[in-house]
C-alpha cells in the first residue's frame, strides 16, 4: 500500500503534548548507563573491603538477578507473579541435585535454566488464562503447592533441606575461600550481566514492544496481530530462567537449600518488593531495589539482632507505602526527578552559548 | 466484483439473547460498506466476530476465499483484518510512534522497517503533530485517529472501523471522513459501524441495517433511507 494523498489535517483540537517527557523512563537505557553501572559494581568490593560488605554485595546481586527476571514478566509484560520463588527454588534444587551427583556446578546451573524455563511455561500455560489479580493468586497457589510437596515428599531433602559438600576452592568448583568472598562477588556480577544482557536483548526489538503492548491492553495487542498467549509464555520462560540463575548461584554460595530458603512465599514477595521499590518496568529498578532491601535487612539484623527479626519487614512495608504514595515509579523515578534539573543545567553550561555573553567560559 | 468478506447466516447468542441471528451479507473488494442500526442492534458483536474477538454460535465466516469461522484475533490481524475499538484502546505507556511501530511489526519483523512503515502511516493518518506524545495523554479525537493509524499500520485488506466518527466535533469528523476516503483510495476495503446516519450516508456505497440482531435491510444509502422497515426501526411505527 502506498501513501498517495495526505489529507490536509491541522489536527483535532490543540493538545499536542510536546515530546518532552513521554515514556522515556520506560524505554531501554543507553549502553553508557550500563557501562557506568557495571563499573560502579565492579569497584564496590575494592572500595569496601570488609567481608560483611562483600556478603551484602553478593546477596544484593543475587537477588538483583532474580528481581530483574521478575521484572521482565511483572514489570514489562504486566503479569504480576507472586510465585517466582518456584523458579528460584527450581534453580537451587536442580543445581544442588546435580552437584550432589558430582556434576560441575557450572553445568548444573546451565541445566537448571532450561528446566526452570520449561517449568515457568508449564505454569503459565493454564495460569495465563486468568487475568490481573486472578493470575497473581494462581501463581501463589502453584508455588505453595510445590513448597508443600517438596517439604513432604521423600527424595528432595524434605524439610531438612540439602547440604552441598565443601570441596577444593576453585573457579571450576564455584567454591572459594571464605576468607575472601570477592570471587563470589565477581561471579555474581558476571551472572547479573548475563541476565541483564538477556533481558535487554529480549526487550530491544519486536518482543519488547509486544510484551509492553500486552501489558497496556491485551485486546488491542491481539488486534494488531500479537499472539498474546505465546508472548506471555516466552516472557515467563525467560523470566523463570533468569530467576533460576539466581537460585543456582545462591545454593552454590550458601551450600544449602531447604523449602523456606529456596521456595518460600516471602522470597517471592521480596522479588516483587525489590522491583517495586526500585522501579517496576524500569531496567535498573530491580537491581537498585535489591541493593536497598538487602542493605536494610542487614542493618536491622545487626541493630535489633534476634529480638527484632521482623523489623526489616516493618521497614519494607513503610518503604512500599511511601513509594506508592509519592512516586509509583520507584526509587529510580525519584532519582531521575532529582537528577533531571541538574542534568539540564549541566547541559546548558556545556553547550556553547550563542555568543552575546562574552565572559562565559568553560 | 469479488467479495473479500462473506458473512453467511452468522449467529451469536449470549444465554437467551441473540446478539446476532442468521446475519448474511458480503463486502466486495475495494468497497466502503456501512453497518448501521439503533443501539443494541448487534453491530459491535458482529464486528467482534469478524475480527475474531468473539466466537460465533453458528454460521460461517469467509475472508479472502477462506473459511475463517471462529478464528483468533491475532490470526485475523495477520490475515489482513485491521480494526479499531469503539472504546479507544491505545497502548497508553507508549508514544504514538511506538503504537504504530508495534502494529507494523506484523508485516515487518525488523525494527527499522517497522519504524519506517509507522512513519508512513503517521503521515497518512495525520498523526505527525503528536508523534512523540505518550498515547495516554491524547484527547479522544487524537486517540480515535491513532486507533485508525494503528489498524492501518498492520496493512489490512479489510479495515473495520467501529464508530470512529461519533463523538467528534463537525470539523474533526470532516477530517476523519477525508482520512477514511484516502485509506480506501489506497485499496483498503472498509466496513464501518456508525449510528450517526448523516456522516455515513455520503461515505458508503452500501449500507447494511441491523435491528435486534437481525439484518432488516441492505442497499444504497438512498434505498435504505426510504425503506419503511428501517424508518420504523429508527423512529417507530406511524400512529
Amino acid at each position: 500500500m502506498s501513501t498517495t494523498s495526505t489529507p490536509t489535517t491541522p489536527a483535532p483540537a490543540a493538545s499536542a503534548p510536546a515530546g518532552d517527557r513521554p515514556s522515556r523512563a520506560r524505554r531501554l537505557p543507553p549502553w553508557t548507563t550500563a557501562v557506568l553501572v557495571v563499573a560502579a559494581l565492579a569497584a564496590y568490593p575494592l572500595v569496601f573491603l570488609d567481608s560483611a560488605a562483600h556478603n551484602i554485595g553478593i546477596l544484593a546481586l543475587t537477588f538483583g538477578i532474580a528481581a530483574t527476571g521478575w521484572n521482565l514478566l511483572g514489570g514489562y509484560t504486566g503479569q504480576i507473579s507472586f510465585g517466582h520463588a518456584l523458579y528460584f527454588g527450581a534453580g537451587a534444587y536442580t543445581t544442588a541435585l546435580l552437584v550432589r551427583q558430582g556434576w560441575s556446578p557450572w553445568l548444573a546451573i546451565g541445566i537448571a535454566l532450561p528446566v526452570a524455563a520449561v517449568l515457568a511455561a508449564a505454569v503459565g500455560w493454564p495460569c495465563f488464562r486468568l487475568r490481573h489479580h486472578y493470575y497473581s493468586i494462581a501463581t501463589i497457589a502453584v508455588a505453595e503447592i510445590v513448597f508443600i510437596l517438596v517439604t513432604n515428599l521423600p527424595g528432595l531433602g524434605q524439610a531438612n533441606g540439602w547440604e552441598l559438600p565443601v570441596v577444593e576452592p576453585s573457579l571450576a568448583n564455584l567454591q572459594f575461600s571464605l576468607l575472601d568472598k570477592r570471587p563470589y562477588y565477581y561471579v555474581a556480577l558476571g551472572f547479573f550481566c548475563l541476565a541483564a544482557v538477556a533481558v535487554w536483548l529480549f526487550l530491544r526489538g519486536r518482543a519488547g514492544n509486544y510484551v509492553r503492548a500486552i501489558r497496556d491492553d491485551q485486546a488491542a495487542a491481539a488486534a494488531v496481530g500479537i499472539n498474546v498467549h505465546r508472548y506471555k509464555l516466552a516472557a515467563a520462560a525467560l523470566s523463570g530462567a533468569i530467576t533460576a540463575l539466581a537460585g543456582g548461584f545462591y545454593v552454590m554460595y550458601v551450600l544449602f537449600v531447604d523449602p523456606p530458603s529456596g521456595l518460600g512465599l516471602d522470597l517471592s514477595v521480596s522479588f516483587t518488593l525489590m522491583a517495586v521499590l526500585g522501579g517496576v518496568g524500569r531496567f535498573w529498578g530491580p537491581l537498585l531495589g535489591a541493593w536497598v532491601l538487602v542493605f536494610v535487612q542487614d542493618v536491622t539484623r545487626q541493630e535489633f539482632s534476634g529480638t527484632g527479626r521482623s523489623v526489616d519487614l516493618l521497614l519494607y512495608g513503610a518503604l512500599i507505602v511511601l513509594i506508592s504514595i509519592t512516586e509509583p515509579g520507584g526509587l529510580l523515578a525519584i532519582l531521575q526527578r532529582i537528577w533531571a534539573p541538574i542534568a539540564r543545567r549541566l547541559r546548558r553550561r556545556s553547550a556553547p552559548e550563542p555568543t552575546g555573553s562574552g565572559e562565559v567560559r568553560a | 466484483m469479488t467479495s473479500l468478506l462473506r458473512i453467511d447466516k452468522l449467529s451469536c447468542r449470549f444465554g437467551g439473547l441473540w446478539a446476532n441471528r442468521e446475519v448474511s451479507f458480503e463486502v466486495e473488494q475495494g468497497a466502503i460498506v456501512g453497518l448501521i442500526g439503533p443501539n443494541g442492534a448487534g453491530k459491535s458483536t458482529l464486528f467482534s466476530m469478524v475480527a475474531g474477538a468473539q466466537r460465533p454460535t453458528a454460521g460461517r465466516l469467509e475472508f479472502d476465499g477462506r473459511d475463517v469461522t471462529g478464528w483468533a484475533p491475532h490470526a485475523a490481524a495477520r490475515a489482513g483484518v485491521g480494526r479499531t475499538f469503539q472504546l479507544m484502546r491505545v497502548f497508553g505507556s507508549m508514544s504514538v510512534l511506538e503504537n504504530l511501530t508495534t502494529a507494523a511489526f506484523v508485516r515487518h519483523p525488523r525494527l527499522r522497517d517497522a519504524r519506517r512503515r509507522a512513519a508512513e502511516v503517521a503521515d497518512l493518518a495525520g498523526l505527525g503533530p503528536v508523534l512523540d506524545a505518550p498515547a495516554a495523554s491524547l484527547t479522544a479525537a487524537w486517540k480515535k485517529r491513532l486507533e485508525m493509524g494503528r489498524a492501518l499500520a498492520t496493512e489490512p485488506k479489510l479495515l473495520l472501523l467501529d464508530e470512529v466518527l461519533s463523538g467528534l466535533t463537525p470539523t474533526e469528523a470532516r477530517e476523519a471522513v477525508e482520512i477514511v476516503r484516502a485509506i480506501n483510495r489506497d485499496g483498503v476495503t472498509i466496513l464501518m459501524v456508525e449510528h450517526v446516519m448523516e456522516v455515513i450516508m455520503p461515505l458508503c456505497g452500501r449500507l447494511v441495517v441491523l435491528h435486534y440482531g437481525e439484518k432488516i435491510s441492505e442497499g444504497t444509502p438512498e434505498q435504505v433511507a426510504h425503506d419503511p422497515t428501517v424508518v420504523e426501526a429508527y423512529l417507530g411505527k406511524a400512529l
